[in-house]
């Protein structure tokens, strides 16, 4: 509509449809977008659940901690701890396990007793091959941390000898700030009671000294998506609902 | 105006004095008769909150509730409602440099807390967050399901309840169905939320979670040890949370997240012990809370060891 329109001097009629017709047509825009809009929205909310999730992508299946016998969820406490929660005693406020031997290899002295130390640095062959020296700077070897005479024992840079249930110090020499960290429940895990007795974990639990940097591991499953969680309730709906009062 | 006046006015004359006193009478009689008795029908249905409840109560509710639950799961549950130790405000560190993302932890929370397995609920999520982007939650991702974590160029934030000291869930409640415990634990009382979802709306964390269905747990995986403010088993339309293991915590013992995770990331304590593994680190190492401009002041800290 347009001024020369309203110039050749329309009679009332055409004035009326003039106004008629641009409010209808935009009721019908309207509508068409109304209708558009709700169709639209109901093929989103009857179409399958999360199309736009890749195949094989996490977070379609339900998983609980059953699916990972594996897994100790419910590890109990070691029984110096709980012994220690009734005693009063100052000095039981942290327990260690036992370090953690290859099997059948401690004590070593069970062989290294009747040998020959070799102090030259060599690729071990016929026993301990199964160790990879993955720790530091290259020149590292076996007599750095392992003492040539008495075997049983670990030896620290002063030449003290200490059992291998106090490595720690053998470690913290070189990792002092981790170390220090460790001795205030900062590093590492520890379990037991937050205002009592609870275990330590020697370092060796968790890193292995020979090659320490931590391994990668698998990750537990994602999460249900939202848009598959009615479908994970929709398997078990039937018994679950018969289950329950 | 003036028919709404005469339509009142034939109201009240249509109620004549007899039949409104007959109808008072019976009211009183009704009421008489559903309240008989100390613990009567209209006194259990209406409920009363667990915090006005006397000592004695409280008993009552825990033996009902424990035979209630033993007889559906078919063994003995324990429900305790072990008060908070006085001096005591419990701290949450998680050291984000050594978080690899391994998701160990949300399976032990539902281990131990007796979350739905179907519907799954879970009450920590992990978030996989680009390095590139530093701590910026729009690049997370809480669905990673890689081979194997950590992921080059990635990092990991478990978030759950970050137990807020001026929390916005509990304030939005209508029914005061939730409410900050004296030791610091945000908790919720199960029988007497409505399900109005609006302390979802108002967690900035998103660490609420709503029985959408009838949880299922079957008995052979209900951990029996339970407190009623906590992991004893909930039903269909509530809202719940993560309580720091409520019913460890207020026995000594370490929340189990901090116990599962197996590179001693998660740490825990007394915010009010100078001693404490908390006082530590929060004096020692770099420490940060999420969402700090939103004022809500978490007594969850995240910090970086190295």
């Amino acid at each position: 509509m347009t001024e020369s329109d309203t110039s050749n001097g329309p009679g009332p009629e055409a004035q009326e449809r003039r106004e008629i017709l641009p409010e209808s047509s935009s009721l019908v825009i309207l509508l068409i977008l109304f209708f558009g809009i709700g169709l639209v929205s109901l093929a989103v909310i009857l179409g399958k659940p999360g199309e736009e999730v890749a195949e094989g992508a996490g977070g379609t299946r339900a998983f609980g901690p059953a699916d990972f016998p594996e897994l100790d969820f419910g590890e109990p406490l070691l029984e110096a701890v709980e012994a220690a929660r009734g005693s009063a005693e100052p000095d039981s406020t942290f327990r260690v396990p036992p370090p953690p031997f290859s099997e059948d290899l401690f004590p070593c002295s069970g062989c290294h007793a009747d040998m020959e130390p070799n102090l030259v640095r060599r690729a071990l062959e016929e026993m301990h091959d199964d160790i990879v020296l993955d720790h530091g700077p290259e020149e590292r070897w076996c007599f750095d941390c392992h003492n040539p005479g008495d075997r049983d024992r670990l030896r620290l840079i002063s030449g003290e000898l200490i059992e291998f249930d106090q490595s720690y110090r053998l470690c913290g020499q070189c990792h002092g700030t981790i170390f220090r960290d460790w001795r205030q429940g900062i590093h590492g895990r520890r379990r037991g009671y937050w205002n009592g007795p609870k275990s330590y974990l020697l370092c060796a639990h968790c890193h292995n000294p020979h090659a320490p940097r931590f391994r990668a591991v698998k990750p537990l499953p994602a999460p249900v998506r939202p848009d598959y969680l009615r479908q994970t309730v929709a398997d078990s709906g039937a018994e679950n609902a018969e289950a329950r009062p | 105006m003036s028919r709404l006046r005469k339509d009142r006015d034939r109201a009240v004359r249509g109620v004549d004095r007899r039949s409104l006193l007959a109808g008072a009478g019976a009211f009183a009689l009704a009421s008489v008769a559903c309240g008989g008795g100390s613990r009567g029908t209209l006194e259990k249905l209406l409920g009363e909150r667990f915090q006005e409840l006397s000592p004695d109560q409280v008993r009552q509710r825990l033996d009902e509730l424990e035979r209630e639950l033993g007889s559906r799961f078919g063994t003995e549950v324990s429900v305790a409602a072990t008060p908070p130790m006085d001096g005591v405000v419990f701290g949450y560190g998680l050291d984000l440099s050594r978080c690899i993302g391994c998701r160990r932890c949300v399976y032990a929370c539902v281990y131990e807390n007796n979350q739905s397995r179907r519907p799954q609920i879970q009450w920590i999520r992990v978030l996989e967050m680009e390095k590139e982007h530093g701590v910026d939650l729009s690049y997370a991702d809480p669905y990673y399901e890689p081979e194997e974590v950590p992921e080059e160029g990635f990092y990991y934030i478990p978030v759950a309840c970050q137990q807020c000291r001026r929390p916005p869930c509990t304030k939005v409640c209508p029914v005061k169905a939730t409410w900050s415990e004296p030791d610091g634990i945000v908790v919720v009382d199960y029988d007497w939320c409505i399900g109005c979802r609006c302390c979802m709306a108002a967690c900035p964390y998103g660490a609420r979670r709503f029985n959408w269905a009838s949880p299922e747990l079957p008995a052979a995986e209900l951990n029996p040890n339970t407190h009623y403010l906590g992991n004893r088993p909930r039903v269909k339309g509530v809202v719940e949370k993560c309580t720091f293991c409520i019913h460890r915590v207020r026995e000594g013992r370490y929340p189990s997240c901090v116990e599962i995770c197996p590179v001693g990331a998660r740490k825990f304590g007394n915010l009010l012990d100078p001693t404490s593994e908390m006082r530590y680190l929060m004096s020692q190492k770099r420490v940060f809370v999420l969402k700090e401009e939103l004022n809500t002041q978490p007594r969850f800290y995240y910090f970086y060891a190295t």
